[in-house]
């Protein structure tokens, strides 16, 4: 029992290799994480962006919170898939046959994801930057962005988990991050809310994302964040407790 | 030390209203083949689930190298290794990369040593750093079972082992397995084949209807049926002889 108490981390290394082999060499993958929020950056900067009225004389600024949110939703739909996928065949069977921990493959799919979405997020930063991305932001309060992305990735993460343990169908998988990538676009991640219809408005005023990305542009602009801060900590670590033990229910019940 | 790898006395599972093993008891020995048979559907996967501790039963006790499955599952699950009826492999990496993830997870010393034995034991040292995407059915079957050979366990479990297999393929899991029995381990092995319970096991045992029916070696299964009689009937070579003769034939 100590034994794999002792082993539980390394054998999570093992699994988190794994994984990452498997988003290495998967173009779909990379093109969908990297390449489309990218693509989206540009569309948004270059052709829409001159329309987009926004207060600030740097689009990027403006842009880039709800363009690294669109990043991970996607990202997160590829952990379902791979948890999907090793359901489905017998590899699991195989580790949970053998004397590791129960749930080391589990937490080796929740450390690839945020270790593939970090690495999606500075790829597309550094792109940012090209594209005339600055900021003033401290040191601090780069953390502070850091680690909202890292609890929106770790909430996102637990609802693909719940989807990757559920799903009957690989159609069914995909079909989760839809929504999810949607959401920023009913926010004020690309145009302020002001200009919206009062139905609307109150949705995208109220929605998580328009927390986390009003929080995170005020960071990176070295402006005080105020409440949205705290609104958007609430958001990330209620959905993150609620589908985290949601999730290690099922399993739990799926995988004994 | 004792000399039983396997203990089940009175096992019983149930599926919703559906009453899988309605109390089943046998015992395999040390170093033996052990054969379960049964229809589709008959639960030797339920067992099979039961003893690896991927399932728990509802009554009766079930115990692997002296360990209680229940109580003990980590106990066992040191000594055994599963090849589940769906080849356990990760497609995406390579052969090679497949074993050393298991020698990793094992903790073995040095598990690229290992690795490269086992592929050269199973003649996969050719195809070792191609996707296992690319393999054939056969090849797959014999990446699965030498994953399970990492770390040399006690006893291994072959669920199915030639299900979907070709009968070049099939023959060729059959010597593994009687190479395995020749070393030492002990293998636990379900199949719907008549023929592969003949060729492989030293005791069979005969599931059906939720309960084993019959249980000996192969002379004491043939007891239970009438004394043979001399009757003159031409021998007509079977398909798969005629297969085999012609794919040997192709290749000279």
């Amino acid at each position: 029992m100590e034994t794999i108490q002792k082993h539980f981390l390394s054998d999570m290394g093992i699994m988190l290799g794994r994984s990452m082999r498997h988003i290495l060499r998967s173009m779909d993958t990379i093109i969908t994480v990297t390449i489309m929020p990218i693509a989206f950056m540009l569309l948004f900067v270059y052709v829409l962006g001159g329309a987009i009225q926004t207060g600030t004389d740097n689009y990027v600024n403006y842009l880039l919170p709800g363009i690294l949110l669109i990043a991970i939703a996607s990202g997160i739909s590829y952990t379902a898939y791979r948890l999907f996928m090793d359901m489905q065949r017998g590899i699991f069977e195989r580790f949970h046959s053998m004397p590791i921990a129960r749930s080391a493959p589990l937490w080796g799919h929740v450390l690839t994801s945020l270790v593939s979405n970090a690495i999606s997020v500075v790829v597309i930063i550094l792109v940012a930057l090209i594209m005339g991305f600055r900021s003033s932001a401290g040191v601090l309060s780069w953390l502070a962005v850091a680690g909202m992305l890292v609890l929106f990735t770790l909430a996102l993460t637990w609802i693909a988990v719940i989807a990757g343990l559920s799903a009957k169908s690989v159609d069914g998988v995909s079909a989760l991050s839809y929504p999810l990538i949607f959401l920023p676009f009913i926010s004020s991640a690309f145009v302020p809310t002001e200009s919206m219809p009062s139905v609307v408005r109150a949705f995208a005023e109220n929605q998580p994302v328009t927390s986390i990305v009003e929080a995170m542009r005020s960071l990176l602009a070295g402006q005080p964040v105020g409440n949205d801060i705290w609104v958007a900590l609430a958001w990330c670590l209620g959905i993150l407790i609620v589908t985290y033990l949601f999730a290690m229910r099922l399993y739990n019940r799926k995988a004994a | 030390m004792q000399n039983k790898s396997i203990q089940v006395k009175g096992l019983q599972k149930s599926y919703k209203q559906l009453h899988v093993l309605k109390g089943v008891d046998f015992e395999v020995g040390k170093g033996s083949i052990f054969a379960l048979l049964g229809s589709n559907g008959a639960g030797k996967t339920t067992i099979v689930k039961i003893l690896t501790t991927l399932l728990k039963q509802d009554s009766g006790t079930a115990a692997v190298n002296g360990f209680d499955v229940a109580a003990k599952p980590d106990n066992v699950r040191q000594s055994i290794s599963l090849t589940g009826q769906f080849a356990a492999v990760d497609e995406i990496l390579t052969g090679r990369e497949n074993l050393i993830m298991i020698a990793k997870l094992r903790h073995l010393e040095n598990p690229r040593q290992v690795a490269d034995d086992l592929l050269n034991r199973f003649g996969l040292t050719d195809a070792a750093d191609r996707r296992v995407a690319t393999y054939s059915g056969g090849m797959c079957r014999r990446l699965d079972i030498a994953m399970s050979l990492v770390g040399k366990p006690q006893l291994i479990f072959l669920d199915e082992p030639t299900a979907g297999l070709d009968p070049e393929a099939r023959i060729e899991v059959w010597k593994t397995v009687k190479e395995l029995a020749n070393s030492g381990t002990t293998v636990f092995l379900t199949t719907q084949y008549l023929e592969e319970a003949e060729q492989l096991a030293d005791r069979i045992a005969i599931l059906h209807e939720g309960k084993i029916i019959a249980n000996g070696t192969l002379e004491e299964l043939k007891k239970l049926f009438p004394p043979a009689k001399v009757e003159y009937v031409e021998k007509q070579p079977t398909l798969e002889e005629i297969f085999l003769a012609i794919i040997g034939k192709e290749e000279k």
